[in-house]
């Protein structure tokens, strides 16, 4: 593995560097939060946050994504269609992980997502390690290490004066090569990246017991527990649509007199319109379904089909609900109660 | 006896001599600056119940929101208060099928507002003292007054005291006469369409559809709401700058005549969005042409439920 050191100053420049010939999407300060949105210009990028209001996944798993065009009935334009090479610059760990959970859903032995697939293959991805995680992360309860490099092409620690580039993949050396102002990272540049990672692992004080969740939940589908957890629940898609693991989807055709187009926008299993049949039934009538089915998609049936838990505690849900339910608090009273 | 003290006291006697079959209120909540809704049902659990300065939900949603089969106890600020006396005009409560126990109001806390002051730094720990708000974060310390860091909602608040009852907790709050709730709407009209359409557009841009906004309010109690119909489907389930306008325009419009300006919808938002510019704009014409504020009454007749001859109507072209 190959490590580069770049100071702060010219890591402006060498997102600059790129913009001519990728699109970059990086981390940007938006009102009261991060977000991670295209920039012109390296100024725009803002290095310093913790983490992103939203997560990500929206460039491999875009909120509402048109798949085809069509006219009187026949096909005029099908995608995917094409985004252009994308950088994204400055993503955290956590959200690493939570594009290859996307990858398992979206490309496996029976299902190849040609959505997903052009775009995930289009994508550079230059990843950021943590330095000051926030009380909300417990990305080491699902075995994240906040410095973690990977899944990403490049991967970036931020050691103070200078951040170091960790080279990964073949991409991420033709993304270093864009650029002439790297240097070779000298030892003290390694030892440094390696304390800012201990450093930031330490941080994460939250522990929350994942070993043995799947097997309690198992019995759990009938469980008057399910009863009281959802009350106060408003049933919005907050959670959901910030999640880096969420990936429901509805297709839906839109036409205007001729003229259509069919599109894949997210869903949420917190609506109730989710599972409502045309017959007018709903298998998940009220917030205790839904409630339900959130909380055993991500930590025992996701588990079941692709061997992992389909959270990456990165806390969004925990910062972000507006009547403070606290996944932390829901699965520690799962395995206590 | 502090209020929290009394909303116990009032809880307990409610549930013991089983007047009601739980108590809607706010418990500790998981994070700094945070209280979160509490059910409860049995007399145990009453010491669960607290009270202080971020107390920011608006419980009378729950009213609305779970199908609650008996009498329901719930503590209510001015503007829950407000809300509750909505539902019972809109017929979707009976009035003696709800306990109130009423909480005069000093306001609440903006999170938000605190937070922005440390910019990115957590707040590691908020504690409530005599009107202040201590905040420890990892590399800072700070004490403020929580007036001046109230919800705008609070800020312009007229109805602190509730006005619906059964028990009152606490002294009455003097309502400020020198409010003038409706001074930066005013300031927003001057501007020109072009400007008010391009400041619309811009907040709308960060919508993410979750629909917070929606099912927070208390009044957005629909069974089906337009957004969930598909027969017909009056627009894309998308994030195109359309679709996402003709939901909070037509959100907007729902609320003529019955908004509260509890600010729970903008508290929701995740993308601080500004909502409220557009709620207290239809409160505002609202006021001025039918001379009606919401909730404050249980008798007068709402705008959209009453017609006289007079109406104004210069705007029907």
């Amino acid at each position: 593995m190959e490590e580069k050191v770049i100071s702060r100053e010219k890591v402006v420049t060498f997102i600059d560097t790129l913009i001519g010939k990728y699109y970059v999407f990086a981390p940007v300060k938006k009102k009261d939060f991060i977000s991670f949105d295209e920039v012109k210009s390296g100024n725009e990028v803002y290095l310093g946050y913790r983490n992103s209001k939203d997560s990500p996944k929206r460039f491999l798993f875009p909120q509402s994504e048109v798949m085809l065009r069509y006219e009187k009935g026949r096909l005029i334009e099908e995608g995917p269609f094409d985004y252009g090479k994308r950088v994204i610059f400055g993503i955290r760990p956590c959200d690493i992980k939570g594009f290859s959970l996307l990858n398992k859903v979206f490309d496996n032995h029976d299902f190849r997502d040609p959505y997903f697939i052009t775009k995930r293959d289009s994508i550079i991805l230059i990843g950021m390690g943590c330095r000051e995680p926030q009380t909300t992360c417990f990305c080491t309860s699902l075995g994240i290490d906040p410095g973690s490099s990977d899944g990403a092409d490049l991967f970036i620690t931020d050691i103070g004066n200078k951040y170091v580039f960790q080279i990964l993949t073949s991409k991420g050396e033709g993304i270093i090569s864009e650029y002439d102002g790297f240097n070779d990272a000298e030892k003290a540049d390694l030892d440094m990246k390696e304390k800012v990672s201990e450093d930031a692992k330490e941080r994460i004080r939250t522990k929350v017991e994942i070993s043995g969740l799947k097997e309690k939940l198992d019995g759990m589908f009938e469980d008057p527990f399910w009863s009281d957890l959802h009350e106060k629940c408003i049933g919005c898609a907050i959670c959901t649509y910030l999640c880096p693991t969420c990936h429901c989807f509805d297709i839906e055709d839109e036409t205007v007199n001729d003229k259509g187009v069919r599109r894949r926008n997210w869903d949420s299993c917190m609506f109730p319109l989710f599972t409502l049949h045309t017959s007018g039934h709903n298998p998940r009538e009220s917030g205790k379904e839904r409630m339900r089915q959130r909380i055993m998609h991500k930590f025992n049936y996701f588990v079941s089909y692709w061997g992992d838990t389909a959270c990456v505690g990165c806390g969004r849900c925990i910062i972000n609900c507006p009547v403070n339910m606290d996944l932390r608090k829901v699965i520690n009273n799962i395995n206590h109660g | 006896m502090e209020i929290v003290e009394r909303i116990r006291e009032e809880a307990r006697k409610a549930l013991e001599e089983k007047k009601v079959e739980l108590i809607i209120g706010f418990e500790e909540g998981s994070l700094p600056l945070r209280t979160t809704p509490a059910f409860i049902k049995s007399i145990d659990a009453v010491e669960r119940l607290i009270w202080n300065a971020t107390c920011e939900n608006n419980l009378a949603n729950y009213l609305l929101r779970l199908k609650i089969k008996g009498k329901v106890g719930i503590v209510a600020k001015g503007c829950d208060a407000r809300s509750i006396i909505n539902a019972i005009k809109e017929r979707q409560i009976e009035r003696d099928m709800v306990f109130i126990i009423g909480v005069p109001c000093t306001g609440m806390v903006d999170r938000k507002g605190i937070k922005e002051r440390f910019d990115e730094a957590e707040i590691l720990e908020a504690i409530e003292v005599n009107g202040q708000i201590k905040v420890k974060g990892e590399r800072f310390e700070g004490s403020f007054n929580i007036s001046d860091f109230l919800y705008d909602s609070c800020k312009t608040c007229t109805q602190k005291t509730p006005s619906l009852y059964d028990v009152i907790v606490g002294d009455e709050v003097k309502e400020r006469e020198d409010v003038d709730e409706f001074r930066e709407i005013r300031e927003f009209e001057k501007k020109s369409p072009d400007e008010r359409w391009a400041y619309f557009t811009r907040e709308i841009e960060s919508c993410i559809r979750c629909y917070a906004c929606r099912n927070v309010c208390p009044l957005c109690y629909c069974k089906e709401c337009f957004i969930d119909q598909s027969r017909p489907q009056w627009f894309g389930r998308s994030i195109d700058e359309s679709d996402r306008m003709i939901f909070h325009i037509i959100r907007v419009f729902h609320t003529a005549g019955r908004c509260v300006d509890c600010g729970a919808c903008e508290r929701a938002c995740p993308m601080g969005i500004d909502l409220r510019k557009l709620t207290k704009k239809v409160e505002k014409d609202v006021v001025e042409l039918y001379n009606y504020k919401a909730g404050i009454d249980l008798e007068t007749v709402p705008p959209l439920a009453t017609y006289k001859e007079d109406d104004p109507q210069e705007f029907i072209k």
